[in-house]
């Protein structure tokens, strides 16, 4: 049965295959030297420059027009006005004082975010790394279980979450049978903040666990060994040995883990849409709900903030590659 | 046993167990319970009837109160343990309740009438799986189009994948061209260009290219990952180029030579930007949202999120649902996990 299948699936793969070989003869026979590598880039190339590379330079164009239409040609041309509208603030910590409050709520959301939620993961992926790396026996499966929610979709995980965590949830159950009183844990904009923060470590800490992991076993064991002759203390082979050989690794994490937090959405936007209020607006939720979600759709300023995600995102991507050159050297593989 | 004792015990060498190890083991088995625990409980709620998941507090197993026919009544009767009274430990089925006061019946003499007190009696319960909150799925609601729509794009934008994406990486790694340089750090700079930034001109894209409400619109921005490019390149290049110089004294052509030696060489890696695409399209959400806008193009992700805003009394449903759409990735992480897991440690990406 399977190997029947395994036959029809090699004749249908050959026959599909087979298409491309009489033009791929014919451009070889007839192309100069070295540009047949062009035929295989091309595809792969072409897709990048229509849905990469050239929406760039449309967002460029978007960020300094205007108007709710989504047709360039019919965007009037307003210079910076959408980055000055965006940028303008009596007072930067005062979101209030702001022409586009709901976007420096939203700043100021995703930074708290990001300080909060990338300290907290890189304590906890480091701790279960470390933990894992002991002699543990099952190790196989308690690293699986820490990884498992990485696979899944971020509504999955939403929903998962949204039920525990609803009025006459299973955390409740558990409060009023500790003698406690039930809390509606997405109706308060601070527990609603940081459930927020949680749900997306429980979400990603077993990727950032596993980097720190593999980091932690390509230290070589005779380094430890020789420790162990001198009696080192445990704590200080830790800060000693492990800490600094494990740094590159820690830093691949943190600097991922800030790019990917300052992006967050997906998770957050349906456990909470945001709120309550704008107590868990992030970034990107602001670009979605300024360009795709409310009735008039304000591309032009969606744009703008988009750029200036980017420019954050640049800046964490160089100290990223600084980071790397400076700790691995010229090791690159 | 002498010899299981040492297994569980066997520690640094040091022979036996010391307070580090069980500080692990306690930190290792609370954090699965943190990890597995909510999703387990979201499949055991995902089979209880909805009277079940309005329950407070909630049981952990999918209960139904237990139903019996009693004679003169035309449905079937729910029972109750009497806790107090002159009826104490009597089972008494209910027919009707009234404020606080319930007129209930012995089954087995169903013609007097006996008013009890409802705090004076319990639900007899049993275990039961309401499996009709899956298959209701197909009947009540357009799950199967869902459900198609996410297989096909997933499926189809992994073929598109591997094939564009191992064509870049053969030429690449086999081939020396002018201007392969500047397009594979091309290529590799499209890894600092995350999707969020460039939403509304892909949509503008996608709208002028005819993509908006169609599963080719999530499909084909995705599909020529420079993750993909990378991984197979790094890959590529470590196989031999004596093989392609035999295939070519052979007069094979350069196509043949990539389809019938490269790839069939390159499986490993294939298999492991497989898993990957799979994954990614399987999970996606934000794009596809912003590019499909009618309910019939939905993929489970969004049609999940859709049903979450309007079903909120029928969790028994969206329940399920989500179970479907994990169950998957579940099965794909089970049978790969140790694929998986190194295939993340090695290429650093997700």
């Amino acid at each position: 049965m399977l190997s029947t299948a395994a036959r029809w699936f090699g004749r249908l793969y050959a026959l599909v295959m087979n298409l491309p070989e009489r033009p791929m003869r014919w451009a070889q026979g007839h192309l100069p030297d070295g540009r047949l590598g062009w035929l295989f880039v091309g595809p792969n190339l072409a897709i990048f420059g229509v849905f990469t590379f050239l929406p760039i330079v449309i967002d460029f164009y978007y960020a300094g027009t205007g108007g709710t239409n989504l047709l360039p040609t019919e965007r009037p041309w307003v210079g910076t006005e959408n980055f000055s509208s965006l940028l303008a603030c009596k007072d930067y910590f005062d979101p209030n004082s702001c022409v586009r409050d709901q976007f420096w709520y939203a700043i100021w959301n995703t930074s708290k975010f990001v300080v909060l939620q990338v300290a907290l993961m890189l304590v906890f992926s480091l701790t279960t790394a470390l933990v894992l790396n002991r002699k543990i026996i099952g190790r196989g499966f308690f690293r699986a279980a820490f990884f498992y929610p990485v696979l899944l979709s971020p509504v999955v995980v939403a929903l998962i979450w949204k039920w525990v965590l609803q009025r006459d949830g299973v955390l409740n159950a558990a409060l009023v049978g500790g003698g406690m009183q039930p809390v509606e844990w997405l109706l308060g904009a601070r527990s609603a903040f940081g459930w927020t923060v949680f749900v997306s470590i429980w979400a990603h800490m077993g990727f950032y666990t596993l980097i720190l992991l593999a980091g932690l076993q390509a230290i070589p064991a005779d380094i430890y060994e020789a420790a162990s002759m001198d009696a080192a203390p445990p704590w200080r082979v830790f800060r000693r040995i492990t800490l600094p050989l494990l740094m590159p690794s820690v830093l691949v994490v943190f600097v991922l883990g800030l790019i990917r937090a300052v992006q967050i959405f997906d998770e957050v936007y349906v456990l909470t849409g945001g709120g309550p209020g704008s107590a868990t607006t992030y970034l990107v939720e602001f670009i979605y709900n300024t360009g795709f979600s409310s009735q008039v759709r304000q591309y032009g300023l969606a744009a703008a903030a988009s750029l200036l995600l980017a420019g954050v995102l640049l800046v964490l991507t160089l100290v990223q590659l600084r980071g790397m050159r400076g700790t691995k050297g010229d090791s690159r593989g | 046993m002498a010899s299981l004792g040492r297994l569980l015990t066997a520690t640094r060498g040091r022979g036996k167990l010391d307070w580090t190890d069980w500080a692990s083991y306690l930190y290792l088995g609370l954090g699965t319970l943190l990890m597995l625990g909510p999703v387990l409980w979201l499949a055991l709620s995902s089979l209880k009837s909805p009277s079940g998941l309005i329950e407070f507090p909630p049981t952990l197993l999918p209960q139904e109160q237990v139903r019996a026919a009693v004679p003169n009544y035309p449905n079937p009767l729910p029972l109750y343990r009497i806790t107090k009274g002159d009826h104490a430990g009597q089972t008494l089925a209910e027919v009707r309740k009234i404020g606080l006061q319930a007129t209930m019946v012995d089954p087995a003499a169903p013609e007097t009438l006996i008013r009890v007190p409802i705090d004076d009696r319990s639900k007899i319960m049993r275990l039961h799986a309401a499996w009709d909150n899956y298959t209701d799925l197909l009947k009540k609601f357009d799950f199967g189009r869902y459900l198609w729509n996410s297989v096909f794009i997933t499926t189809v934008a992994t073929i598109i994948t591997l094939l564009l994406n191992s064509m870049a990486a053969f030429a690449l790694s086999k081939y020396k061209f002018a201007g392969r340089e500047p397009v594979f750090l091309m290529m590799l700079a499209t890894l600092m260009i995350p999707p969020t930034i460039i939403l509304v001109p892909n949509y503008l894209i996608a709208a002028v290219l005819g993509l908006t409400d169609n599963p080719w619109g999530v499909i084909w921005p995705a599909v020529a990952t420079p993750t993909g490019v990378f991984l197979l390149r790094q890959y590529m290049l470590t196989l031999p180029d004596d093989l392609l110089e035999a295939a070519r004294m052979d007069n094979a052509s350069e196509w043949r030579i990539y389809w019938r030696i490269v790839l069939p060489l390159s499986k490993p890696a294939l298999a492991v930007l497989a898993i990957f695409s799979v994954m990614w399209r399987w999970n996606e959400f934000l794009w596809p949202m912003v590019v499909l806008g009618r309910n019939e193009t939905f993929t489970l992700p969004l049609a999940l999120n859709s049903f979450q805003g309007e079903l909120t009394t029928q969790w028994n449903y969206l329940l399920a649902m989500t179970v479907v759409t994990l169950v998957p990735v579940t099965v794909i992480f089970a049978l790969l996990q140790r694929h998986i897991t190194q295939g993340i440690a090695s290429a650093g990406v997700k």
